[in-house]
C-alpha cells in the first residue's frame, strides 16, 4: 500500500491550539510523525526583558491559559529568590491552593478534552459542567476564572476569608465524588476502554532517555514529581501520594490524572485547615539586585523550569522559560509510529499539550555549531534587512 | 400496483412518501436527535426549527470545488444519495400498505440503500484530499462491516414469515404479535448495524471529526453538503421504518391514517433507541468495528435465523 503524507495542524478540529504534526500513513498506520513547532511564538521571553518585574507578572501568566499560576508562581519564587525575600507562610498557604485548584481545573478539562478527541461527547460534557465548580471556587479566591493574578512580587495579592473557605470546603467535596464517578466510568466504559488501552506506549526507559515528565511520564512508572522530589512552598509539610501507573499507554495517563485531581482535593482541604495567620506579602524593593536563580515547578502538565537573572534594575536581564510540554514533545513521534490514524489526536492529546507554553526561539547556526538567543538590536536590525530585502523602505529609520 | 396517472406518479415521488415526506420527517427527527441527546448530556439542545435552518443555510453559502477534483462526479453525487434513499423508501410500509409491494422487495431496498453509502466513497475519492481519501476508505471498510450483519438480521423475520415482502412480513407479525418479542436478538442487530449505516456514534469513523476533519465530506460546502446531510437524515427515516416494517409489525392491523400515526410512533421509539447509542459511547476503531460485527453482531444474526427456521418449522 503505497504512503501518503497527511498533515494533521495546523488547524485541526482535534487540536485546540496550532501545531503541525506530518504524519506518513500507510493505510491507517502510521509510518512516520515529525512535530513541527513554531505556529504560537510570541516572544514573551524577548518581552519580560522590557518589562518591569511586576508587569513580567502579567506577562508570564499569559505564557498558557490553564497553567497560568504555575509560570506566575515559578518565576516570582525566582525573582524573590534572587531579592533574598523571605515571603509569609500564609502566603505560601495561598499559593498552593490556587495550585492545587488549578491542578483540579487542569485535569478536570483535560479529561474532557480526551473525551472528545476519542468522540465521548457526553463525557465532554459532564465534564465540563463540572469544571465550572472549580471555576467558581478559582473565582471565590482569585476574582477570575482564568489568569487568577494572585501573584506579586512578596506574596499574594488577596486573602482567604473564613467565608471563602466553607464554601470551597464545600465545592471540594462535590469535586471529589464527581471525579471518584469519573475514575469509575474512564476505568470501567468499553469503548473508553478499548480506545485507550495499548494506545501511545511509551516504555518506561524511553520515557526516561526522552526526558518525559508529568503525568505522561508517570504512567510510564517512573515515579517522578517536583513537588516530592525537591519541594517547594510548603509542601514538605503536606501528606499526599504520588501517583503512578505502569500500563505506559493512554490508559495510564486517564488514570493518573483522574487520581492525582482527587489527591489535590485531599491536599486543598489540608491547606485551607492548615492555613496559618500572618500577613499574605511582604515589601520587597522593585530594584532587584544582580544575581540568577532557577526554579522548578510540578505544573499540571509536568516540570516547569523557569530562569530569570537580574542586573540591579527592576527589568530583568533575562527570563527563560521551559515549559513541560516542550519536554514530552520529543516522546509523541515514538507514540505515533506504528499506531493506528485514529488514535493520533487521543496520543496527542494524553500527554496534554499546551502549544502555547512551549514556543521558544533559538537560533542554530550549523556550520559554526553554535547555537545562541539574540539580542533586542541583534534581532530588531535581522527585521530590518528581511524587509528592506523585499523593498520595504527603510531611510526614515534609524538603528540604535 | 400500476401508476397510469402521471401526476399521481409525481406527487408520490416528490411529496408523498417521497421526497418532501422524507426530508420532513428527516429534519424532525433530526431535530429530536439533537434535542434528546443534548437533554441526556445536560445541555439545552436546539429549538425546533434548527435542522431547517442549517439546510437553509447551507443551500445559500457559496460552493467551493477543489481544482484538482472530478467536477461532474463531485457535483452531483449528494442528488444521487437523495434518489436512492426516495426510491428506497417507495417499497416501505408508511400506512398499512406500501406504494411498490412485491416479493423480494426487501433486497431491493437493502441493495437501494447501500447506494447513499457507494454515492460517500465516491464523494470522498474525487475530492482528492488526504482526508476525503481516508473518510472514503473507511466508508466502504466500515461498509463491509455493518452490511451482512444488517441483511442477516432482516433474513430471520423474512423466514419467519415466508416471504421476501416487506409488506407481508409487517402483516404476518401484525396477525402473530407473540412472534414479535422472539425477534430481540436480531432487533438489537439490525439496530446496531443502523447506527453503523447511519454513520453515527459509535460508529461515525468515515467522518471523525477529531480524527479526519470531515472524512469524505471534508471538502463538501454549500447546498451539495446540504443535499449530502439531507440524504443523511432521510436514511434515517427510512432506516427506522424498515426497523419498524420488518421486526415491529408495520401498520400493526390498522388502516389509513390510523397506521400513518403508528408508523410515526413507531418510528420515533426506534429513533429514541438510537439516539440513547449515540449518547452511551465513545467512537471505536474501523478495525475494533470490523472484528465487532463480524465476530458478535454476525454470528448473533445467524443464531436468529436458526430460531426463526426452528420456529417456522414447529409451529408453522
Amino acid at each position: 500500500m503505497s504512503k501518503i503524507n497527511v498533515p494533521l495542524g495546523p488547524q485541526h478540529p482535534g487540536l485546540k491550539e496550532p501545531i503541525n504534526f506530518g504524519l506518513v500513513l500507510e493505510g491507517e498506520q502510521v509510518d512516520k510523525a515529525t512535530v513541527n513547532l513554531g505556529y504560537n511564538h510570541r516572544g514573551v521571553e524577548k518581552a519580560a526583558e522590557e518589562r518591569t518585574y511586576i508587569q513580567d507578572i502579567y506577562l508570564i501568566e499569559r505564557v498558557c491559559g490553564i497553567c497560568s499560576h504555575s509560570h506566575t508562581t515559578c518565576y516570582i519564587t525566582c525573582v524573590e529568590e534572587i531579592a533574598k525575600a523571605e515571603i509569609p507562610e500564609r502566603a505560601k498557604a495561598i499559593r498552593v491552593i490556587v495550585a492545587e485548584l488549578e491542578r483540579v481545573h487542569s485535569h478536570l478539562l483535560w479529561l474532557g478534552i480526551a473525551a472528545y478527541e476519542i468522540g465521548f461527547d457526553t463525557l465532554f460534557m459532564y465534564v465540563w459542567r463540572d469544571r465550572e465548580h472549580v471555576l467558581d471556587c478559582l473565582e471565590l479566591v482569585a476574582g477570575n476564572r482564568v489568569h487568577y493574578a494572585i501573584n506579586t512580587l512578596g506574596g499574594v495579592r488577596r486573602d482567604i476569608t473564613p467565608e471563602i473557605k466553607a464554601e470551597l470546603l464545600k465545592r471540594i467535596d462535590v469535586l471529589e465524588a464527581r471525579t471518584k464517578y469519573y475514575t469509575t466510568l474512564a476505568t470501567e466504559e468499553t469503548t473508553v476502554l478499548a480506545r485507550t488501552q495499548n494506545v501511545g506506549v511509551l516504555p518506561r526507559d524511553l520515557a526516561i532517555k526522552l526526558g518525559a515528565c508529568g503525568p505522561t511520564t508517570r504512567a510510564s512508572g517512573v515515579a517522578r514529581d517536583v513537588r516530592k522530589d525537591e519541594p517547594y512552598l510548603i509542601y514538605d509539610k503536606l501528606d499526599f501520594k504520588l501517583i503512578t501507573a505502569d500500563t505506559c499507554d493512554v490508559f495510564g495517563r486517564v488514570v493518573v490524572r483522574v487520581l492525582e485531581t482527587v489527591e489535590s482535593c485531599k491536599i486543598i482541604r489540608q491547606v485551607l485547615n492548615y492555613l496559618p495567620e500572618g500577613p499574605i506579602s511582604i515589601k520587597v524593593p522593585w530594584k532587584v539586585p544582580e544575581g540568577e536563580a532557577v526554579n522548578r515547578y510540578e505544573a499540571p502538565r509536568g516540570e516547569d523550569i523557569h530562569y530569570v537573572k537580574g542586573n540591579g534594575t527592576d527589568k530583568p536581564e533575562r527570563v527563560k522559560v521551559r515549559a513541560p510540554t516542550l519536554a514530552n514533545y520529543h516522546a509523541v513521534p515514538h507514540m505515533l509510529q506504528g499506531g493506528w490514524m485514529a488514535d493520533v489526536p487521543l496520543v496527542i492529546a494524553a500527554i496534554d499539550p499546551c502549544m502555547s507554553c512551549s514556543d521558544r526561539a533559538l537560533v542554530t547556526d550549523k556550520a559554526a555549531a553554535s547555537s545562541a538567543v539574540w539580542s533586542w538590536e541583534e534581532m530588531r536590525r535581522n527585521g530590518i534587512e528581511f524587509y528592506r530585502r523585499r523593498g520595504v523602505d527603510f531611510s526614515k529609520v534609524t538603528l540604535k | 400496483m400500476a401508476i397510469e396517472n402521471i401526476l399521481l406518479a409525481l406527487f408520490y415521488a416528490l411529496i408523498f412518501p417521497g421526497i418532501w415526506f422524507l426530508a420532513t420527517y428527516g429534519m424532525t427527527l433530526e431535530w429530536v436527535d439533537r434535542k434528546l441527546g443534548a437533554v441526556l448530556q445536560n445541555r439545552v439542545g436546539p429549538p425546533w426549527y434548527q435542522p431547517l435552518a442549517d439546510f437553509i443555510k447551507l443551500v445559500s453559502k457559496e460552493v467551493i470545488i477543489p481544482k484538482a477534483c472530478d467536477n461532474v462526479m463531485f457535483r452531483n453525487l449528494p442528488y444521487f444519495a437523495v434518489a436512492g434513499v426516495t426510491a428506497a423508501m417507495m417499497m416501505i410500509p408508511v400506512w398499512n400498505g406500501a406504494l411498490f409491494s412485491f416479493e423480494g422487495d426487501l433486497i431491493a431496498v437493502i441493495y437501494l440503500l447501500t447506494i447513499p453509502t457507494a454515492t460517500f466513497f465516491l464523494a470522498g475519492w474525487s475530492s482528492t484530499s488526504p482526508y476525503s481519501a481516508i473518510g472514503s476508505m473507511r466508508v466502504l471498510t466500515q461498509l463491509f462491516a455493518y452490511e451482512v450483519p444488517l441483511m442477516l438480521a432482516l433474513i430471520g423475520p423474512a423466514i419467519l414469515a415466508g416471504s421476501w415482502n416487506i409488506t407481508a412480513i409487517s402483516e404476518h407479525f401484525a396477525r402473530h404479535p407473540a412472534y414479535m418479542p422472539a425477534q430481540l436478538a436480531g432487533f438489537l442487530v439490525a439496530l446496531l448495524a443502523l447506527q453503523g449505516k447511519l454513520e453515527r456514534l459509535p460508529f461515525d469513523i468515515p467522518h471523525a471529526k477529531t480524527e479526519i476533519v470531515g472524512g469524505q465530506f471534508t471538502e463538501y460546502t454549500g447546498r451539495l453538503l446540504a443535499f449530502f446531510n439531507m440524504a443523511v437524515s432521510m436514511e434515517m427515516v427510512v432506516g427506522a421504518a424498515l426497523l419498524n416494517a420488518v421486526f415491529l409489525g408495520g401498520g400493526l392491523g390498522l388502516t389509513g391514517t390510523g397506521a400513518f400515526a403508528l408508523f410515526m410512533l413507531k418510528t420515533l421509539g426506534v429513533v429514541l433507541l438510537l439516539v440513547v447509542l449515540r449518547v452511551l459511547m465513545a467512537r471505536i476503531r474501523i478495525e475494533q468495528m470490523i472484528n465487532f460485527c463480524w465476530q458478535i453482531l454476525a454470528p448473533l444474526a445467524m443464531a436468529q435465523i436458526v430460531f426463526d427456521i426452528f420456529l417456522r418449522i414447529k409451529l408453522g
